[in-house]
């Protein structure tokens, strides 16, 4: 049976980390990059890395990186949920890391580990593990083509490109186009990555590194969600202790506390399919599943808690100025990321033997 | 403290002393009791040996492996799981050597004597009186509802009003009631099922001598406390496998029977797949953390998890039935000693886990627990906590 709970050093990082973040990503910071030049915090992300070395978790130590696993980096992932912080964790240090894993590209992993280059797979971010994805053309020694929906590719130096050779290429973000796309979450934003012409050293296969990248970002997401879902759980029960109406606090109303309770229930239950997640992609064993069931449980929850954040803070939820949009936006775009909840049901169905009609 | 290797020392010494093959069953269970391997986390003498609750499991493994019979603990539910850790803190000396070992044993079997037509969620309203007579015996009269196993009891828990002149939390004393008295009449109630799990009691006159009160005069509150937060554990902690409860049948039917299935169905089913499996992670959670006594407030939420869960997966799986769904397999009133989830229709599933919200502790009280104890949520103004209980409304 997986080990569900955090180890002392795993609470250890996770207070390193909040620490961080409360020092770079308060709420007004994260709102007013939002909409700035530089949407991500890279003065963050550089205190992540090069003071923490958190990018290179997943990394062997013999490769340029910690040698930690899965369940240090669902750690970091759920603090960075926390404080909706717009660094490239999820998709550099878990989903472009996991890929160069797999091809075994000892240079660009160590670079990768260090902190020193982002990296980002060009899979559009709704993609699941095994689902379909866009490649680009290999044609005469260069890369061509526009891939849609590349997460944090604005902040990437290099691009990890699936081409219709069915190698993986990387590409030095210099030598392609990247424009950002108008993103539902403002804080992961996309971007559009065209290539025309572009040079590309070839990695190894595609699709297996996509594959296992996906399901260790899908599996991971699950305590980022977990992260979003604590955190808008935490702030709406200090505020309806704190917001009085009728002569007394809105918290002791049984219609509201009820609702609460019930986020209360979810997210308990969501902490455990996101350990059990992480713990499985450490050890291998049953990851499958266990990544299937947290993502088909966790989006709904942290989307229902961000909600009904929302609705029991009312008006001041509703201002730009209140920071729940920013875990709204973030958790309803979580529940797309690597494949809806319903895609891993539909995963669930072939896995555990529940078939469709 | 005894350790695992010195329980599986004290087993072998057990089952060499009485061998199960030629020892009668409650001969053998008297001897486990009194070896201390009944529930080594009670006290030396009183059927444990003072050490970690999660080491009872070794002594099982040892015991079942050696075909030793065991005290089908299902049959008396309320007694271990609730009426003994309640004696336990609580009891005299002479109380706890005269009532735990036929507990274990299963020869005593227990009911509780708790709710009442007026006080369901409102426990604390209670009004069966038990009035003493002088310094002797006590005295009860009152009407007890929902009691389970009160057909087969032998003993009940009993909370009564001994003082109506104090607010309602205070003036309750918890006693020790003894079923064969010629004033307590038990009933049955017959249920939705069809059947009668349990049933109404009417106390008439009963006499209880002050030897089996369970704690002071007026505490029976704080004692019943015990007793409550410890069926709400036995309700909700149960360990499964996967796919180890009311999730099961359903998956079983469903993988059996293709020709039942829908793709409306299909996606209700996969959605409480994984939120049972989801909560069965959620318990072994729990479990790990008390493993480590570190025991976290998750627990609160088992029991609410599982009786939606039950309700929902038993409601799916008669839809999935389709024609049989239509169908029901027994409404003849019987008096089950147990309740059976597994051996009988879906139907049946679906009409008794509707008690699952309501027995020990409805989902909405559940609620309240939850949103005051865990997220530290101010309480509904109440107006019932410094009135007399005898000049309340009802």
């Amino acid at each position: 049976m997986s080990d569900l709970l955090y180890s002392e050093e795993e609470e250890a990082l996770r207070s390193a980390v909040r620490d961080l973040l409360a020092d770079h990503c308060d709420a007004p910071g994260v709102i007013a990059r939002t909409e700035s030049d530089a949407p991500h915090d890279l003065a963050a992300w550089k205190a992540l890395t090069d003071g923490m070395g958190l990018a290179g978790l997943l990394v062997p130590e013999a490769q340029g990186g910690q040698g930690a696993t899965h369940r240090e980096a669902a750690v970091v992932l759920e603090e960075l949920g926390r404080a909706v912080a717009p660094v490239p964790y999820l998709t550099s240090a878990v989903v472009a890391t996991e890929a160069l894993l797999e091809v075994g590209h000892e240079g660009l992993l160590a670079e990768l580990a260090a902190g020193r280059r982002i990296g980002a797979l060009t899979v559009a971010l709704n993609v699941a593990a095994g689902g379909a994805y866009k490649v680009v053309r290999h044609e005469g020694g260069a890369l061509h083509g526009e891939l849609t929906g590349v997460a944090d590719a604005a902040v990437a130096d290099v691009l990890l490109v699936p081409a219709d050779d069915g190698g993986l290429y990387a590409v030095d973000a210099a030598d392609a186009t990247v424009t950002p796309q108008v993103s539902f979450d403002l804080t992961r934003p996309l971007a559009t990555v065209t290539l025309d012409g572009a040079p590309g050293r070839l990695l190894g296969d595609a699709e297996p590194a996509v594959r296992r990248a996906l399901r260790a970002g899908a599996g991971l997401l699950a305590s980022e969600q977990l992260g979003v879902a604590d955190w808008v759980l935490t702030e709406t029960v200090r505020y309806l202790k704190e917001r009085k109406q009728f002569n007394r606090p809105v918290g002791g109303f049984q219609a509201l506390k009820h609702r609460l309770a019930q986020v209360w229930l979810e997210v308990v239950n969501l902490r455990a399919a996101a350990r059990n997640a992480a713990d499985a992609l450490t050890t291998g064993t049953d990851a499958n599943v266990a990544v299937a069931v947290a993502q088909a449980y966790a989006a709904p929850v942290a989307v229902r808690a961000a909600e009904e954040a929302l609705q029991l803070h009312a008006g001041i939820g509703m201002t730009w100025e209140h920071p729940i949009h920013l875990y709204l936006k973030r958790a309803k775009s979580d529940s797309i990321a690597y494949g809806t909840a319903g895609v891993h049901r539909a995963a669930l169905a072939e896995l555990v033997d529940l078939q469709a009609p | 403290m005894i350790d695992a290797a010195e329980l599986k020392r004290r087993a072998a010494e057990l089952l060499a002393a009485h061998p199960p093959a030629t020892t009668d069953r409650l001969d053998f269970l008297r001897a486990r009791f009194d070896a201390g391997l009944a529930w080594v986390h009670y006290p030396e003498g009183l059927g444990g040996l003072g050490t970690a609750r999660s080491l009872q499991a070794v002594v099982d493994a040892e015991l079942d492996a050696a075909g030793a019979p065991d005290n089908d603990p299902r049959r008396n539910g309320i007694g271990l799981g609730m009426a003994a850790p309640t004696i336990l803190k609580y009891g005299t000396d002479e109380q706890k050597q005269r009532f735990l070992r036929p507990l274990w044993t299963g020869e005593e079997v227990w009911c509780q004597l708790f709710s009442e037509p007026g006080a369901g969620s409102d426990l604390a309203g209670l009004g069966t009186r038990a009035v003493r007579e002088g310094d002797g015996d006590w005295v009860v009269n009152g009407q007890k509802v929902w009691t389970s196993s009160a057909h087969n009891a032998r003993w009940a828990i009993l909370i009564a009003r001994t003082d109506p002149d104090v607010p309602k939390h205070a003036g309750i004393t918890y006693f020790l009631c003894d079923m064969t008295d010629p004033g307590v009449d038990v009933r049955p109630l017959r249920q939705i099922t069809g059947e009668a799990e349990f049933n109404e009691v009417f106390l008439t006159d009963v006499r209880i001598p002050d030897s089996r009160r369970l704690g002071a005069i007026g505490d029976g509150w704080k004692v019943a406390q015990t007793t409550l937060n410890n069926e709400r554990v036995a309700i909700g902690g149960m360990r499964l496998p996967r796919e180890g409860g009311m999730i099961g049948p359903v998956a079983k039917t469903w993988r059996e029977r293709p020709e039942l299935r829908t793709h409306d169905l299909h996606q209700r089913l996969l959605t409480l797949w994984v939120d049972a499996e989801v909560a069965r992670l959620t318990g072994e959670r729990l479990r790990q953390q008390l493993a480590l006594g570190q025991p976290g407030p998750e627990g609160a939420g088992m029991k609410l998890a599982f009786a939606r869960l039950n309700q929902e997966i038993s409601g799916l799986e008669v839809e999935l039935r389709g024609e049989e769904g239509l169908l029901y397999d027994d409404w003849t009133m019987r008096r089950p000693e147990l309740v059976d989830f597994v051996g009988r229709d879906a139907g049946y599933r679906y009409l008794r886990s509707k008690g699952n919200s309501i027995e020990g502790g409805t989902s909405e009280v559940l609620l309240n627990i939850v949103a005051e104890r865990v997220l530290g949520l101010p309480s509904e103004p109440r107006t019932d906590k410094d009135v007399a209980w005898k000049d309340l409304a009802r």
